[in-house]
């Protein structure tokens, strides 16, 4: 396997890109979805699973997976919580404001290879955002997938991002959704507790001794899922999950995405479950 | 004048007489080079511009133990008698402080401006083998994968490498057991040897001839080049810190949560030293400022330290809280990660991170107690 080496003179690897922000879309209390648009009109091509470093003018840059595309414009969007100096300043961005992008950086979701399969998505809060990108891409070539179903895991109702989406793709898409909170409002119906809680009716529709696993939420909750996938017969090799760390450059030279020997940036953010089982189980890694 | 009777070539090797070190100062000046070498300021050997020989460390050396440097006049006129002191060459290839860009709000987005100056035309005086090894490891880091840093390569190709070879060990090296020294790799243009009166240049490269040819010299006899063997052979004898590599990733990875990381948690302050003297710690952050009015935005590298909780923070928290974790990072990435992630070693055994530890941390020791009781043994497997 040879890898394709991109040389970048001087120092504009570091630059980014100016794209536009087309519209704001409020998820919850603290997190929006922006769409976002090349100002100069060139296209911008990306594996489900990558993900941006989106800069706020003077403020800073973060990693922010592609959550996926709007339909007919094709903008790109990214779910984006307001928990730090940087998001904040990203959720406050209107119509019309400049953006930077650098990227697309990383390695997405295994969408080839699992073609054909029954997939199961596993998503914890903010997790989903960056399972949305390959659920989207799934669902516009339905034909090449076995059953598709998603269990969603949040703190409260107000929580849940992507309601009437996943409502609309669960009538038309075929897409099954289990959804569960930590704690209740007065209006909330569904089930409470831990997203694996639902794996016995994610069974109802797929073969979970055969069916691949695609998730992605705190890591708490991963390490404690892939434990009970196992339970439910699911093996480390059938489950892929997305990391997140700190990072600064995004192509493997500041230093701050490691986890062990990988680079979350350049050898992630998607792995194969034993790819990093280990290094999961070790505090402060 | 005793010049022109043979042209040098590549793996030659010629002797000089130490006071025509000038001629060459002279010649890399002419061709266009800042020559960077050792001089004494503050107390300490730096890496500053050379001029001239005056501006050269000697006499001097340097005592080094854990926590501990001091210089020390040698009574004599060696040139070359110490060895590494807090600089690396890291700050030339690798600037502590880099503006990468400039960005400026506009009618219609954001205007970006780039550094644009040539890179500088640096001759390295004095690189030892250590840091030879070390500057070999940043081209891996930095021009060895799928990105390569233009910065970095552009400098780095721009570089002129005078290696010399330690003829003294210091307190703190351990290259010996690393296999990091005290003889040079290949890669440099020319190798220096300081012997009682006068200089070995082994040539390496065309460049490295070109140069040589402008500078009064004979060929190396066969005693000056036993007389190198044996200064070296010599040094390596006179080291007394090692460092056991057998195995090391290994031991390390099965030891995540050995005692001993709490045990050193104890004694590590976390200030970061041992990062900014390493010759091979490349990891940086960036920061963003704005002018005052808002319209003009800079974004500017600095070094960063995996030793500050800083470094891990993601989505509201730091993941490496306790010092412990952080230690930990350092030195597993130092010893261990470092293979899977570059096939090499990120240690070269140069010792810095034991001289300048303001607490006396050495890691061939924390090594030694953590191979001591290693898990592997401990549970009897």
């Amino acid at each position: 396997m040879t890898a394709e080496v991109t040389t970048v003179p001087g120092l504009s690897l570091f630059v980014p890109r100016t794209f536009q922000v087309t519209s704001t879309r409020r998820e919850t209390r603290d997190t929006y979805t922006l769409r976002i648009r090349p100002l100069e009109g060139s296209s911008f091509s990306f594996q489900p699973g990558q993900f941006n470093m989106l800069y706020a003018f003077g403020i800073g840059e973060v990693p922010i997976s592609i959550s996926g595309v709007r339909p007919r414009t094709y903008d790109l969007e990214h779910t984006v919580r307001a928990v730090g100096c940087v998001t904040r300043a990203l959720v406050r961005l209107r119509k019309g404001a400049p953006i930077g992008v650098r990227g697309p950086f990383g390695r997405g979701w295994p969408l080839e290879e699992i073609r054909g399969r029954d997939v199961l998505f596993l998503a914890g809060g903010i997790g989903l955002a960056a399972l949305r990108a390959p659920l989207q891409y799934m669902l516009a070539q339905r034909a090449n997938y076995g059953q598709i179903v998603l269990l969603y895991g949040a703190r409260s109702p107000a929580d849940l991002l992507y309601r009437t989406e996943l409502e609309r793709w669960r009538q038309r898409s075929g897409l099954h959704v289990f959804i569960t909170v930590d704690r209740v409002d007065a209006y909330w119906r569904g089930h409470v507790g831990v997203v694996t809680d639902l794996l016995p009716l994610a069974e109802r529709s797929l073969d979970l001794k055969r069916a691949i696993v695609l998730m992605c939420g705190p890591e708490v909750m991963m390490r404690v899922a892939a434990r009970m996938l196992e339970v439910h017969g699911v093996t480390p090799e059938r489950i892929y999950l997305s990391l997140e760390r700190n990072m600064k450059c995004a192509v493997g030279f500041c230093g701050h995405c490691q986890l062990g020997p990988a680079f979350i940036c350049r050898d992630g953010p998607v792995f194969a479950f034993p790819e990093v089982q280990p290094l999961l189980e070790v505090r402060e890694l | 004048m005793e010049k022109r009777a043979h042209l040098p070539n590549v793996g030659k090797a010629l002797r000089m007489e130490k006071r025509h070190l000038q001629v060459l100062l002279d010649a890399l000046r002419g061709a266009g080079y800042t020559v960077i070498g050792p001089r004494v300021r503050d107390g300490a050997i730096v890496y500053e511009e050379v001029r001239s020989l005056a501006d050269l460390p000697i006499g001097w050396t340097d005592e080094q133990e854990k926590g501990h440097y001091r210089l020390k006049g040698r009574g004599d006129e060696a040139f070359f008698a110490f060895t590494t002191g807090p600089n690396s060459w890291k700050q030339f290839l690798h600037p502590p402080i880099l503006s990468l860009s400039r960005a400026r709000r506009t009618e219609n987005g954001l205007q970006w401006e780039l550094p644009n100056d040539p890179p500088p035309r640096y001759a390295f005086l004095g690189v030892r083998a250590c840091d030879l090894h070390a500057i070999f490891v940043l081209d891996r880091v930095f021009t060895g994968g799928q990105y390569v840093e233009g910065y970095y390569e552009a400098r780095r190709k721009a570089t002129f490498l005078i290696a010399v070879q330690c003829t003294v060990a210091g307190g703190t090296c351990f290259c010996a057991s690393m296999g990091t020294g005290p003889k040079a790799p290949p890669g440099a243009d020319l190798v220096f040897t300081e012997l009682a009166d006068i200089f070995v240049v082994e040539i390496g490269t065309d460049q490295g001839a070109a140069l040589m040819a402008q500078v009064p010299c004979q060929p190396a006899s066969e005693v000056d080049l036993a007389s190198v063997e044996g200064r070296l052979e010599e040094t390596a004898r006179s080291m007394r810190r090692q460092l056991d590599i057998t195995g090391l990733p290994d031991l390390l990875k099965r030891n995540l949560e050995h005692p001993r990381w709490d045990e050193v948690a104890q004694r590590c302050l976390t200030c970061g030293n041992c990062t900014m003297v390493c010759p091979t710690c490349f990891c940086f952050t960036v920061e963003d400022k704005t002018d005052l009015a808002g319209t003009e935005a800079e974004r500017v590298r600095y070094w960063d330290s995996c030793f500050t909780t800083a470094f891990t923070y993601t989505a509201g928290r730091a993941i490496r809280q306790s010092a412990k974790a952080r230690y930990r990072q350092w030195l597993t990435h130092k010893l261990a990660t470092w293979w899977d992630q570059f096939g090499m070693s990120g240690c070269v055994g140069c010792g810095r991170c034991i001289t300048w530890c303001p607490v006396g941390i050495d890691l061939t020791e924390e090594v030694w107690a953590i191979r001591q009781t290693d898990r592997a043994q401990r549970e009897g497997s």
